[in-house]
């Protein structure tokens, strides 16, 4: 427990002290800036005419598709992480289990490719 | 423990911490002008040379600029979400470098699980892209958002994959042993950028898409989406932004350095260039030496197209790391190892 406070409580000041800066700077102008807000100047930014409509309108679906498969690849750096470490204690048994894990992934890899998954046009 | 003790070792803390973040901030302003500069060389023009001799105050004129102008926080947008979306830029981006080490054991918190946190850390940078460009309500930053953080995302998998390469050489988590793990009576050629040079590669390709570099700044680019999710802000939430940004650069042309270079490790193997008090300026001209080559693409290189780039992300980097894993893994296990 000691060890542990020991380890991140310089880690939890080093942020605390990050954000007492980036707090500082982000309410200084609102203190010291000149200030003159107009309807105009404060709409949404267009290529000089009116914004048509709200901003929050539908979007590709394909940014959900990279953030999915960012979910599965992501997941699986996270689970290799701990077996890199211990590489050397996990010995062959290890190895091939990691071996044939990665393959079966990569079937569902192959698999998304042919799909078209991947594919931005 | 004696109370009076805690209060001294915490106010250490804080003091090493404040001199850490001001040093950081300082060498990010001065690697903002050698950008600039660098840009300039290439263009045969001068750059930045009036406020200060050859103009090396003008971070700082900058920086008092963005203080004085006026912000301007959208009537359309979510203000508190909008706000708040540059300070969590640029806090995660500057904590990121509590954990790294400037020398042996030289960090705020030399963590056993350091090159975690700071894959952790630089994957949570993604939300300050989604929030400022959501939060603006505004159609520009909105597509810039999404761009950009599909954009960090995809790459994040071939840095995790090149990170699992390193780190089967090393066998730890921590950055100091890492670095030890590459100390050789070769110097230099002792270095991880050596046996493992195509994944020095992709990290550093890679890299440059994590932090929006050129030729990867699609979401900034401004013959189409004007500057991505940054349309709306103005004053200093855009001078976080910025920082934020600058800041990012310099963790992974750290990273870079600690993983592939042999951080604070002296290229020359003998007496006079491995004292000890030489290892913190090693590893800052090696950190300035990644810059420069991040710079030099800047200037060279044209911008991808967004098909091309998500092309290069998931069919060309993440297969061809998958196999780094594998083929250095099976090295490993079947030869005996680099450091095995």
């Amino acid at each position: 427990m000691q060890s542990v406070i020991a380890d991140y409580l310089p880690l939890v000041i080093f942020m605390a002290l990050s954000l007492v800066i980036g707090g500082a700077l982000l309410v200084a102008p609102f203190a010291l800036a000149f200030k003159a807000p107009d309807s105009e100047k404060l709409s949404a930014y267009e290529c000089g005419f009116k914004a048509f409509d709200d901003a929050r309108m539908k979007f590709d679906i394909r940014f959900y598709l990279v953030s999915l498969l960012f979910i599965i690849f992501d997941l699986e750096v996270a689970f290799l992480f701990p077996w890199a470490i211990a590489f050397k204690d996990v010995g062959l048994f290890g190895f091939w289990a990691m071996i044939i894990f990665l393959g079966v992934l990569t079937i569902g890899f192959v698999y998304e490719w042919n799909k078209g998954a991947l594919e931005w046009d | 423990m004696d109370p009076s003790f805690v209060f001294l070792g915490v106010l250490m803390m804080i003091v090493k911490g404040l001199a850490l973040l001001v040093g950081l901030l300082i060498f990010v302003a001065y690697i903002l002008l050698a950008d600039r500069k660098i840009w300039a060389a290439v263009q045969l023009r001068r750059g930045p040379n009036v406020v200060g001799p050859w103009g090396l105050l003008q971070s700082f004129a900058d920086m008092l600029k963005f203080v004085f102008k006026e912000p301007i926080v959208p009537s359309g947008a979510n203000k508190g979400v909008f706000l708040l979306a540059p300070l969590v830029t640029s806090v995660l981006a500057m904590s990121a470098w509590a954990v790294i080490p400037l020398s042996s054991g030289w960090a705020i918190a030399d963590l056993n699980v350091g090159i975690l946190y700071i894959f952790a850390i630089s994957s949570l940078g993604v939300y300050g892209v989604i929030m400022g460009g959501w939060a603006s309500n505004s159609k520009y930053p909105f597509l810039g958002a999404l761009r950009s953080a599909a954009q960090m995302v995809s790459y994040e998998v071939s840095i995790g994959f090149v990170l699992i390469t390193v780190l089967l050489c090393s066998g730890s988590l921590n950055l100091t042993d890492i670095v030890e793990a590459q100390q050789s009576k070769w110097g230099l050629f002792g270095w991880y950028w050596l046996p493992l040079f195509p994944m020095f590669v992709i990290f550093f390709i890679s890299a440059l898409a994590e932090t929006n570099r050129p030729p990867f700044d699609l979401p900034e680019a401004e013959s189409e989406l004007v500057a991505g999710f940054m349309v709306e802000y103005s004053s200093t939430p855009y001078l976080l932004f910025m920082m934020g940004e600058y800041v990012a650069i310099l963790t992974m042309c750290a990273m870079t350095t600690i993983l592939f270079m042999g951080g604070w490790l002296s290229p020359i193997p003998f007496s006079p260039f491995t004292a000890a008090w030489l290892a913190p300026i090693w590893f800052i001209l090696k950190v300035s030496l990644v810059f420069f080559m991040f710079a030099m693409v800047k200037a060279f290189v044209p911008r991808y197209r967004y098909d091309q780039l998500m092309r290069l992300g998931w069919k060309v980097f993440l297969p061809l790391s998958l196999v780094g894993v594998v083929v250095v893994a099976g090295f490993l296990q079947f030869f005996g190892g680099v450091h095995g």
